[in-house]
This record gives C-alpha cells, structure tokens and sequence, in this order.
C-alpha cells in the first residue's frame, strides 16, 4: 500500500503495463516532452523512449484513428485526448470507427485501446473546457466506459483497460488529479470491470454517484447521518460499461429509494438512464419516484459564482434524498 | 508507355480485372433484383487501377479502402463468394451479414476494411503502419481513396502524420473525377491532386488509372518509397466509374458523351487488346480468362444465395470480447423486461418473440425492387434503367 494521488496512480498503471507487455504505448498531444497537460504522463519519456511515449500533433481525430489501426495490428495504444472537449473532434473515428470496427467486421479485428480523457468543471475553465460525457459515451454500443474516483480505482481500472480487448473511454476528472488514497502494490490491484463499489452502508435511501460526484455523494451521505438521522448507501458504479447493475438493484430493493448524482446534462444523462433501469427492474421496490441530481442544463459558466451554481453539490443531494424520504421520517 | 510483363503476370492481371468487372455487373443485377439492399457502389471501369495496385503489393502489406471496395477485397485474394455473401447479408460474408457492401474486410488477406466514412481510412492508414514500424516489420500499408477525400481533414491530418513519423504507408487516390456528384473542379481548389499533400511533406506523381501496367509501376515505386526509405508518397490515378455513384444515382451531373469516351479507355478491354497485339496473350486465354470470371460469379452468386440468414441470437455477437465479468455490457429493451443483449442467446421468450417480431419486417427478401420508372422487369431477368429506390 502507498498514498499515491490520482495522477501518480494512473502514471504507474501505465508504467507497469508498458514493462509487462511491450505492445503497450502512450500516444497523444503533450505526452511526452511536456508530461501530459496534467502531467499524468510524468516520467514515461524518459524511462519507455519516443518509440513508446508519442507526441503528436494537434490532430484529434487522426490521433484516436491512429490508435485504432495500430490496435487492429495488434498494439495496445493508450490515447491520450488532452480533454473531454477535444474528444467532439475525434467522435467519428471513436463512434464510427473504434466501437463499430469489431461488430461491423464480426470480430475478425479486435480494438484493445484505451482512450484516455479528463474532463468536469470546477475550474473556471468555461463553456469549452468543461464537459462531462460519460452520458454520450455510455450510449455507444461497443465502447466500455471507465470513470474511476480514487487513486486506487484509477489504477486498477486504468490496467484493466489497457489489458481488455475492447476499446475503452477511459474518462478522468480535472479536479481529481491531485486527491490522495491509498493505492495497492503491484499485483495486488483487483484489476476488474463491470464491479460497482459499495462505499458505504446504508438501509434508507440508495446514492449512486457517477466519477467526482462519487465524492460529493459520500459527503452528502455524511451530512444525512449527522444532520437527519437517515442512513444512506453510497454506490460508486466505476465503470457504467459494463455496469455493474445487480448492485444497484440490489441496494435499491434493501432502501426503497434511489437518488442519482452526475455532473453531466440532465436530458439523456447517466441519472436519466440508471432510474429507467432501476424503474424497469425495481419498481415494485420503490417508495419514492428516483431523484437525479445532474449539472445545470446550460453550458459552464466562467463566473465562478455562476460555475459552482451550475454544478452539483453536497446541498442538493442531501435534499434529493430527503426528497425521496418525505413522509416517511 | 510501360513495358508489359511477363505472359503469366499479364494473364493474372487481365484474369483479375474481368472478375472483378463481371463481379460488379452481377453485384448491380442482384441489386436490382432486391438481393443486395442499402447502398450499392460499384466500380466498374476503376478495374485497373485496382488491380494494378494489388498486383505488386506483397502477402504480408496491407490494404485499406472505402466503401467502393468489394474489388478491392477480391483483387487481394478474397474469395468473391464470400463477397457477393455479404452483400446478400448472410452468415457467410466477409463480415456475416454484418457490415454490407461498404464493409467488407479480410483479415486472412490484409484487406483492412472497407469504410463508409470518406477520409475516415486514412488515420487508421497511419496507424497500420505505425504498427509495422513498431514492431519492426516490412509491412507497408496501402491506402486507397477517392477525390473527394482529399478534402476532408483526415487528409491532412494524416499525411502530416505519415510525413513526420516517416511511416511506412503508400497514398492512392483514386480519382475517378466526381466526390459523389460533385467534379473535381467544382470540389477542389487544387485540381492536381498529387500536390495537395506536398506542403505536408508528401510528394506525389500522376498515372492514368486505366493503364493497369502504368498503375503497376507507379505504385510500385510508391511502395518501395515506403518499405526502404520510410518515405510516404501519393499516388493520383485518373480512372473513372462507368456507374453511378451508387445504384441509385440518377447522373444529372455528366453527360452521356463523357461517360462513352471513358469506356474508349477502358481497361480490360485495351489490356486484352494489347496483349493480344504483341502476342502475350492469344485469344483462347482472354476467352479463358472471361469465362472462368463468368463462373466464379456465377457460383459467388449460387453460393450467396444458398447461405443462410444471420440467425437471431447472433444479433449481440463480437459487439464486445466478453469477459467472465458479472457487469452489463448491453442493455436489450425491446422486451418489457430488459435483459443484457450480449448474453442474446439466452434471451427469455418474450424477447425472443419480439425480436422475431421485429425480424419479420425484412419481409420478403426474394421479390423485386419496385420499379416506378416502369422500364425493365426483375423478375424476367430485364433490368431497368435505374433504381426503383433513392437515396437520401
């Protein structure tokens, strides 16, 4: 066990699979020389070499392109997109290329890429450099979607991705990079998909948040002990897909209640998806309508005051959950 | 003009340009008679250039192109019943019934894909050939594309790429005059296509794209660049579809009188022509060569026929490499209880029985295209003289 922070966490899975598995590089604007605009790359040039740590040009869509036929050639590229935003210019080579190549060729050219992409708000980075796509990638059948909120899920979530054989949106968060946890060795990672994370228990009301709203879901659940006395589980899906829905369900059929946080667009959002599911497969479980708690519906402000006021916080999940308990406390 | 080859590489090459030739004109035929659905490109009249590209390519290269490609996958080797199978949309195309005319791929034979997304090859083009650079391989990678591909940003993107991490990647650009209906001129601000990467730090020269030995040399040298010197070039070769765009292109665009001087070119018939008059081939081998083109279309069209359909509960398959994970990869909603699609085989009746309700509207895959335009009869073997259907 170490104290690493996130970006520290997500270097060192990629240092170790590039020892374990020489197919394995690094490629995208900034990697190299300059270490990763949020320095997540720190170190890989100088230990792996310009063979294997690529600075490209700003070119996003041929960047991402590059990384799928090198991977139908059987390599295992890591991209980097320096961020969520800049993905948009690469979304033809990653919907109609990364996810459709394995099914559109009946599996006869396998993707085991991983790309890479840091994104959320918080930053006072405005309307173009902050998004939360987990939604719009989530929706495309063929990609796996990975959103880690620890140092030690970033890790291992991180090797997982690069060892699968699907192509993965690996999504980070911005404000992330620099949170500490404790993080297992070497080997001792539990190097799985598609396992939601309980981080705490609860029997009242169910909390799902999606990557930084993980967090805030945990504060929240803090805030409703201490302040109402309601008890809440706290689920951290880490990857949505695959999803990891037995979970959910399950700790829905425990509460009776379900509230979903994310900091993404409200229509079409991972909250609107998850409380259909959990409609379909848990209704006659639920006490209470399913609460989202998504950002506002506008792009990010650069005000601050206007940015913190767009983005979710420990406030309003506390009161989406007292939503879903009224009457009822 | 190029000297011709060697007897036997000239009967190869005229034997290759008259399956595909023969290829396509079936391929429009089943069209027409609704075997074949979607959209249909063919490339009737680009016989040359294809082939004169495959031709000196070696086994272990690779070949990457657009949706105009089930020649191309058959002048790499494929085997044309597997081609006209996909068309059909059946378990035994290239990709199962899967990817239709505009993907078709061959890993066996290093046909890397046929894409629908103009520009959309050319990053992977790069990619292809950094993994043989990686890896420390001869490989080259061949990219084919058309005019109007030369404007989208792909192109620039990656011939700067190939430039500057010297990748062992070799350009065609089949320019067959028109991106869709659009000319050249009226596409392009620079009309020479073979300078329109050269500020990138690609070169390139100009062939005739109906001379398939011209094609064969000029891609040649194009891929020696590559392999020994790790220098990407770009080959443009004029060629030319005799066809519409797709089989449903009513060609308001050109006139009929250009299209007939092309086919005063065309390339089976003044290759056959010219091996004939300086005696590398006599007659019997031309005839030879049709009629053994003749029969393998035929026996493709025989054999697409008789596949089967793709069963239902293939419907998820190769969507992902499943792992033994207990997370849902796909969700299927088509049933009033969802259940996880990539496990379709073991989907519960109610789903099952909506998904071959939902089946059941491919309706009749036997019965003729409607035809409005009244000319021709399918099902007498007439064709008409253009596609009951339009495209968007």
């Amino acid at each position: 066990m170490a104290t690493l922070r996130m970006r520290e966490a997500l270097r060192d899975a990629m240092a170790e699979e590039m020892r374990r598995d020489e197919t394995v590089f690094v490629i995208g604007e900034d990697v190299g020389v300059f270490q990763g605009a949020f320095k997540v790359t720190e170190g890989l040039l100088d230990e792996f070499g310009e063979r294997r740590v690529r600075d490209t040009p700003i070119s996003e869509n041929t960047i991402v392109g590059t990384g799928v036929g090198a991977a139908m050639a059987g390599l295992r590229p890591v991209v980097e997109l320096m961020t969520v935003n800049f993905s948009l210019l690469a979304l033809d080579q990653i919907v109609n290329h990364a996810a459709a190549i394995p099914y559109m060729f009946n599996g006869q050219a396998r993707l085991p890429m991983v790309i890479r992409m840091p994104g959320g708000g918080g930053h006072q980075l405005g309307p173009t450099h902050s998004h939360s796509f987990e939604a719009l990638y989530l929706q495309v059948p063929g990609l796996l979607v990975a959103c880690p909120s620890t140092p030690a899920d970033g890790k291992a979530l991180l090797k997982a991705a690069i060892r699968d054989d699907n192509p993965v949106i690996f999504i980070e968060h911005e404000s992330l990079y620099g949170s500490r946890g404790e993080v297992p060795d070497e080997g001792e990672e539990v190097l799985r998909f598609g396992e939601a994370a309980v981080r705490r228990e609860g029997g009242d009301v169910t909390i799902v948040g999606v990557l930084k709203m993980a967090q805030v879901a945990e504060a929240a659940a803090r805030a409703l002990s201490h302040e109402h006395g309601v008890e809440a589980e706290v689920i951290d899906p880490r990857t949505l897909r695959p999803l990891d829905l037995d979970t959910i369900l399950e700790s829905v059929r425990k509460t009776n209640r379900a509230v979903i946080v994310e900091e993404g667009w409200p229509h079409g959002g991972v909250g609107a998806n998850l409380a259909t599911l959990i409609t379909e497969q848990a209704f006659d479980h639920l006490d209470a309508p399913v609460q989202r708690v998504t950002g506002a519906d506008v792009h990010m402000p650069y005000s601050k005051r206007l940015e913190q006021a767009a983005i979710p916080h420990e406030e309003h999940v506390v009161k989406a959950a007292l939503a879903t308990l009224e009457g009822s406390i | 003009m190029a000297d011709l080859p060697d007897a036997a590489t000239c009967y190869e090459l005229l034997a290759r340009m008259m399956l595909i030739r023969r290829f396509e004109e079936e391929a429009g035929r089943q069209y027409q008679r609704a075997k074949a659905g979607g959209f249909l490109h063919l490339a009737i009249g680009e016989e040359a250039t294809i082939v004169g590209t495959t031709s000196v390519m070696r086994d272990e290269d690779y070949l990457i192109g657009t949706y105009r490609t089930h020649g191309h996958a058959i002048a790499r080797g494929t085997d044309p019943r597997h081609v006209m199978a996909e068309l059909f949309g059946r378990v035994d195309g290239t990709s199962g019934g899967r990817g239709g005319s505009m993907h078709i791929f061959d890993r066996e034979h290093r046909f890397m894909g046929g894409y629908g997304i103009v520009g959309g090859n050319l990053p992977l083009a790069a990619g292809l050939a950094l993994a043989s650079d990686y890896k420390g391989e001869d490989a080259v990678t061949v990219c084919m594309f058309g005019d109007g591909a030369s404007n989208t940003g792909n192109f620039g993107e990656t011939m700067n790429l190939a430039a500057l991490w010297q990748l062992p990647v070799f350009f065609l650009v089949e320019n067959n005059l028109y991106g869709m209906g659009t000319s050249v001129e009226r596409h392009s601000a620079q009309t020479d296509l073979s300078k329109k990467a050269e500020g990138y730090g690609v070169p390139g020269e100009r062939v005739d794209g109906m001379d398939v030995v011209a094609v064969r040399e000029g891609v040649a040298e194009g891929i020696r660049a590559a392999r020994e010197e790790r220098r990407p070039t770009i080959l443009e070769a004029f060629t030319y579809r005799y066809r519409g765009h797709s089989a449903a292109d009513p060609e308001v665009y050109r006139e009929r009188e250009e299209v007939e001087e092309w086919r005063e070119k065309d390339p089976t018939e003044t290759f056959a022509r010219r091996c004939l008059d300086a005696g590398v081939l006599g007659e019997r081998e031309v005839q030879e060569a049709r009629d053994k083109a003749e029969q393998a279309v035929v026996e493709a069209v025989e054999f697409a026929d008789a596949s089967p359909e793709p069963p239902l509960d293939t419907l998820y398959e190769n969507l992902y490499a499943v792992t033994d994970t207990s997370g849902w990869y796909a969700v299927d909603e088509r049933s009033p209880h969802p259940h996880r699609g990539e496990r379709e085989d073991r989907m519960p009746d109610a789903a099952r029985e909506l998904a071959e309700a939902g089946a059941a509207y491919a309706g009749q895959p036997e019965g003729p295209r409607p035809n409005p335009a009244g000319r021709g009869d399918a099902q007498k073997g007439v064709e008409p003289e253009v596609a009951g259907e339009v495209e968007d």
